[in-house]
């Protein structure tokens, strides 16, 4: 069999299991319904466990007072719960940051659908479990069935009972085993009546309502596909892991599509379930009609929980927003390869459907290859999703178009006399207009009402009366109205369009904004700032940047403005976004009691750091609405600092091998010019020891390597204080001949037995230079020169004025150097040729000393064979002036 | 008490007094050493040493104070040690009463020479002074206030001549600029350094055969200058 392609989608997956090491084991006892024993078989378990010497503690039980179970919970080691108070009662919770503190191997946590007490970290607890495993603890946890997410609307059908708590599918789809604890519904009854599931008084009670056989059964059922469908998902994983061939056909692709109304998250369910046992991709789209921008905010809330809801239950969701619904869907659809759109149809008054047309059958016409699943509703939608919705109006709207019609009547009763009587028509048309462009639909409406009224009361005979003597005008009444219809609802759908697109053009405006400002900024503090100061701007809250400093603890890196306060209940809740890399606080699942709303920045898995929001004024909300746009903010953000970031990680990494590059030329420089003169040391040393050879020529020779040695030396800390800065040049009013002077004094050694020529310009003035600096160059132009060329070849040494310069040259007549070499002699470790061999220091010394004196050092050709190395610098200004004795 | 002329030397590193131990030990010279600066001090007292050679980076006290202290007391001819890129602590010892200063690393003839005009200066408090001074075909009689150069007689401003005549006193040894302007400029031109570069131009000019490779009047950069007499 050949080795197949590799599917991204399933090579992704994988990573993302095997990245996470870190992550408790969850094992989930699944039961049909209460009192099957699932808590019984959890604490059995862990009793094994226990005897086995694994680390299992208790984190919550609920024995609702069975004695079988009493007697297991009470060997078993317990983390006490939380007692938290609310209004009077004072209900025991389970204690998280106990349990996080605590570190246990295992932990055993009942009743996975339970809501917490208002003023927990977590609304739901599965939540909380969701956190313990994320912190390596393994979770031992129960459920039934009629608690799953995509079940709940079935349970409801089934049992009649609404079921209000709930837990996501995915979440129950990540556990790592699933364990289904199963009795017959006959044997579940049987223990029901003998009291062993709950107290006397309810049994009777329970064996009639949700307890009926009928529905133990199909409870039963569902539980039973539900794990079945669980060791499939293994069962594939497992193939999938051996990458076989024959799983490399096409995967299923559903999509669901979100509407506005009621029937949303209805549809999401059902989308669920039809997906997971096809086990395919899901995707949940929604997309806003540009008319419907417009809308109550409660149908984008619909549809935001939708959405929401989609996401829990592992879906890929999206927002779109098209004039064109359905070909929206459709070409996203495309994209992705979608084999099955599934949609909600509201039933609602054919008359409606004949007059607006509905996207469902709309979207079945066009759907051509993809299969479309339609759900309706039983009951009818509240919500028309039509267009025909007034908005409401003002009253300044209303009064405008009595205003209007009253001036439009007093125009035309001045032209009345003068033109034909379609014209007044035609004026009040043009009022009708003016109106709507100004006003809502219904001010507009209230205007063509008033418009034909006038038109009737004033201009049509018998005037100043309502009624017609000639049924000839009746018509014209009737299409001035419709036309006056027409006139102001186009009116207003384009301004509901302009408004629209106005809007979404400020938001893609203030992103951009904010994109390109953090582009040009530098360094994360600045792209900051940056962007509290846009982000406060565009959604007028209160805003600060929070990142890890060095010990890994959030401060403010930016503040929109002074008063952000450190709040100290604040605080925890950025933290733990931070440490979780999830929204928290205010219109989220976590803390939603904080004030604030606090968005992880993320870039990939790492988060970078937290964007926190806050009202204005105490008491004030935070929109939901603005969420999804937030955070985009935040990716940018994110983005922006971790582009910072890399890009200051990236210059660090070009310095440190540029430093090492230094350090290694360096090394190996050192490592030969000082090992060589050491060796003639040691060397001309041990024959003197052993009184061989002639002991001055030997003493002689030490004496000279060990100059040597020094001049070495001398460079490299010259070159190293020099380059570090360290060097401020002590300039002073000196004699370029003296310095001169001192630099053939110098090299008075080195310059035996050389014809040295010697002109300095008599005009010479005094020059502003750090004398010492100065003659430390000359001397390694000097030394330069003595080394590259043969003994006994002149050397000139010249200063002349070249103002507002000093040039001196040292000319020598030696090899000379190559175009090439003249560029490069005045670098470090740069070498040339001859068997002593400096550091290379010298020159680059030179040039440092003439640049600290804003100079330059240059390389030339002497004529006629040779090289001329020259440094200038400035004279200086405001040369001292002495007096004449 | 012998006639050999005492030495002391104040060095904290052993290589270097061993090298000067082997050097001067079987000569004229009799050598004391100590390790630090307390002990110094302390041995100047006790031996009444001739010349002392004092290191100017000891591990105790800074070289600079030794100088001070040891002048409240004593006009020992006092020879500082001192690394290259030291030239402000050589010129504060020597401002502070040091008579003149080696970089290491020295050789023995280099010592030999600063030893020898230090001993002079310190016989010629007790003798009195040549009245006339002769090096480098220069001949200056103090006593008539003449200057000739190669037997001709030079012309020199009262400045000049000044400033040559305090060369002259410290003849071999280095003077730092600071000694020669207050000198022979006074306490309030201490600072005034350009004055130095154009006098000694000037003193050069008529005195040296090429004014740009002094033989007489010699520049230790960043220091001061000295009058070469060998």
């Amino acid at each position: 069999m050949t080795e197949a392609r590799p599917d991204p989608d399933a090579l992704l997956k994988r990573l993302q299991q095997e990245e996470k090491p870190n992550q408790g084991r969850l094992k989930v006892f699944l039961g049909a319904s209460a009192g099957v024993g699932k808590t019984y078989a959890m604490l059995a378990e862990a009793h094994q466990l226990l005897e086995r010497g694994v680390d299992v503690v208790i984190g919550l039980i609920e024995t609702h007072g069975r004695k079988e179970t009493d007697a297991l919970v009470r060997d078993l080691p317990k983390i006490p719960t939380r007692p938290i108070t609310y209004r009077a009662v004072t209900l025991q919770e389970f204690d998280l940051d106990a349990v996080l503190v605590r570190r246990p191997e295992i932990v055993l946590i009942d009743e996975l659908a339970h809501s917490n007490a208002p003023g927990s970290r977590h609304p739901k607890r599965w939540q909380d479990v969701e956190e313990i495993l994320a912190s390596g603890i393994s979770v031992y946890t129960a459920v039934n069935i009629q608690h799953l997410e995509s079940l709940k609307d079935v349970v409801a059908q089934i049992s009649g009972v609404q079921v209000r708590e709930s837990v996501p599918d995915s979440f129950i789809e990540r556990a790592d085993e699933i364990e289904l604890v199963d009795i017959s519904p006959d044997e579940l009854r049987e223990r029901l009546r003998e009291g062993k599931v709950y107290v006397q008084e309810q049994i009777d009670k329970a064996l009639d309502g949700f307890f009926k056989k009928g529905n133990l059964i199909a409870l039963r059922e569902l539980a039973l596909r539900r794990a079945a469908d669980q060791v499939d998902a293994q069962m594939q994983t497992y193939r999938e892991n051996q990458g076989v061939r024959s799983l490399w056909a096409a995967r299923e692709r559903v999509l669901v599509c979100v509407a506005p109304n009621r029937l949303g998250e209805k549809v999401v369910r059902a989308a669920s379930r039809i997906g997971s046992t096809a086990h395919a991709q899901m995707y949940a789209l929604y997309v806003e009609s540009d008319r419907q921008q417009g809308r109550a905010a409660e149908d984008r809330q619909r549809a935001d929980d939708a959405l929401r809801l989609a996401a829990d239950l592992g879906m890929e969701t999206a927002r779109r927003s098209a004039h064109d619904i359905v070909g929206e869907i459709l070409r996203y659809a495309q994209l992705r390869n979608v084999s099955l759109i599934v949609v909600g149809k509201p039933i609602k008054p054919r008359w409606r459907e004949i007059l607006h047309g509905s996207v469902v059958d709309e979207l079945v016409r066009r759907s051509g290859e993809i299969s479309v699943q339609v759900i309706t509703s039983e009951e009818p939608s509240v919500h028309a999703p039509s267009g025909f919705q007034l908005p409401p109006g003002q009253i300044k709207d209303y009064l405008l178009a009595v205003f209007v019609t009253a001036v439009v009547s007093t125009f035309g009763g001045m032209l009345y006399r003068r033109l034909p009587h379609e014209n007044v028509v035609m004026l009040y048309l043009l009022g009708i207009s003016l109106t709507a462009a100004r006003t809502g639909i219904r001010a507009a409406l209230l205007c063509s009402l008033l418009s034909v009224a006038a038109y009737d009361f004033f201009f049509i005979e018998p005037r100043l009366e309502f009624s017609v003597s000639d049924a000839a005008y009746l018509p014209t009444f009737g299409i001035m109205f419709g036309v006056a219809i027409l006139i102001s609802s186009l009116t207003s759908r384009l301004k509901a369009q302009a408004e629209a697109s106005a809007a979404r053009e400020r938001r893609t405006g203030a992103l951009y904004d904010v994109s390109r400002e953090m582009a040009k900024s530098r360094g994360r503090t600045e792209i900051a700032v940056a962007a509290a100061r846009r982000i406060a701007e565009d959604f007028d809250t209160d805003v600060a940047v929070l990142l890890p400093n060095e010990r890994g603890r959030l401060t403010p890196i930016a503040r929109s403005r002074s008063h952000f306060e450190n709040d100290h209940r604040e605080t925890p809740v950025a933290q733990w976004s931070f440490d979780n890399g999830k929204a928290a606080g205010s219109t989220t699942d976590t803390l939603p009691s904080a004030t604030g709303l606090y968005l992880p920045l993320r870039v990939g898995e790492a988060t970078l750091g937290v964007l926190a929001l806050k009202p204005h004024f105490q008491g004030e909300k935070l929109d939901p609405a603005q969420r999804t746009l937030l955070e985009t903010f935040a990716n940018g953000l994110a983005l922006a600092i971790e582009r910072a970031k890399l890009a200051r990680e990236g210059a660090e990494a070009r310095l440190e091998a540029e430093s090492e590059k230094l350090r290694s030329a360096l090394l190996s420089s050192v490592s030969h010019d000082i090992r060589s003169p050491l060796t003639a040391i040691a060397g001309a040393a041990s024959a003197l020891v052993e009184e061989k050879g002639d002991s001055k020529t030997l003493a002689e020779t030490i004496f000279r390597e060990s100059q040597r040695l020094n001049r070495h030396v001398r460079d490299l800390l010259d070159m190293t204080r020099l380059e570090s800065g360290a060097v401020e040049p002590n300039l002073e009013w000196n004699s370029v001949e003296e310095i001169v002077g001192g630099a053939l004094t110098r090299t008075e050694i080195q310059l035996q037995g050389r014809k040295v020529g010697v002109s300095v310009d008599p005009d010479l003035p005094l020059v502003h230079v750090d004398a010492p600096l100065i003659e430390q160059a000359l001397v390694n132009l000097l030394e330069n020169a003595v080394k590259h060329t043969s003994p006994g070849t002149p050397i000139e040494l010249a200063a002349n004025l070249v103002s507002p310069m000093v040039e001196i040259s040292v000319v020598d007549h030696g090899a000379g150097l190559s175009p090439a070499d003249r560029e490069h002699v005045f670098e470090k470790f740069i070498r040339k040729g001859g068997n002593e061999s400096g550091f290379g220091l010298g020159l680059a010394i030179t040039r440092a000393i003439a640049r600290i004196h804003e100079g330059e050092a240059k390389a030339a050709e002497t004529p006629g064979g040779g090289a001329t190395f020259l440094i200038s610098f400035p004279v200086g200004s405001g040369a001292p002036t002495i007096p004449a004795e | 008490m012998s006639n050999k002329t005492r030495i002391l030397m104040i060095e904290d590193e052993r290589p270097i007094r061993a090298f000067i131990r082997a050097s001067l030990g079987d000569s004229d010279f009799e050598l004391k050493e100590a390790e630090n600066a307390r002990e110094g001090m302390a041995l100047v007292a006790q031996l009444n040493p001739q010349v002392v050679l004092l290191d100017l980076g000891l591990p105790d006290i800074d070289g600079i104070d030794v100088t001070r202290q040891l002048r409240e007391w004593t006009d020992v001819p006092i020879i500082v040690l001192s690394a290259r890129g030291q030239e402000k602590d050589k010129v504060d010892a020597l401002d502070a009463g040091a008579d003149d200063y080696l970089t290491k690393p020295f050789s023995l003839g280099e010592l030999m020479a600063r030893i020898r005009v230090a001993l002079r200066r310190h016989r010629g408090h007790q003798v009195t002074e040549e009245p006339v001074f002769e090096a480098h075909g220069v001949r200056v009689d103090l006593s008539t206030r003449q200057v000739f150069k190669d037997g001709v007689e030079i012309h020199l401003t009262p400045i000049e001549y000044k400033f040559l005549v305090l060369l002259i006193r410290h003849a071999g040894r280095v003077v730092t600029h600071k000694q020669i302007l207050t000198e022979v400029w006074g306490p309030a031109y201490a600072h005034e350094n350009h004055y130095l570069r154009v006098y000694s131009a000037q003193l050069r000019h008529k005195l040296e055969s090429d004014a740009a490779r002094p033989k007489l009047v010699t520049t230790e950069a960043g220091v001061g200058y000295r009058l070469r007499v060998e």
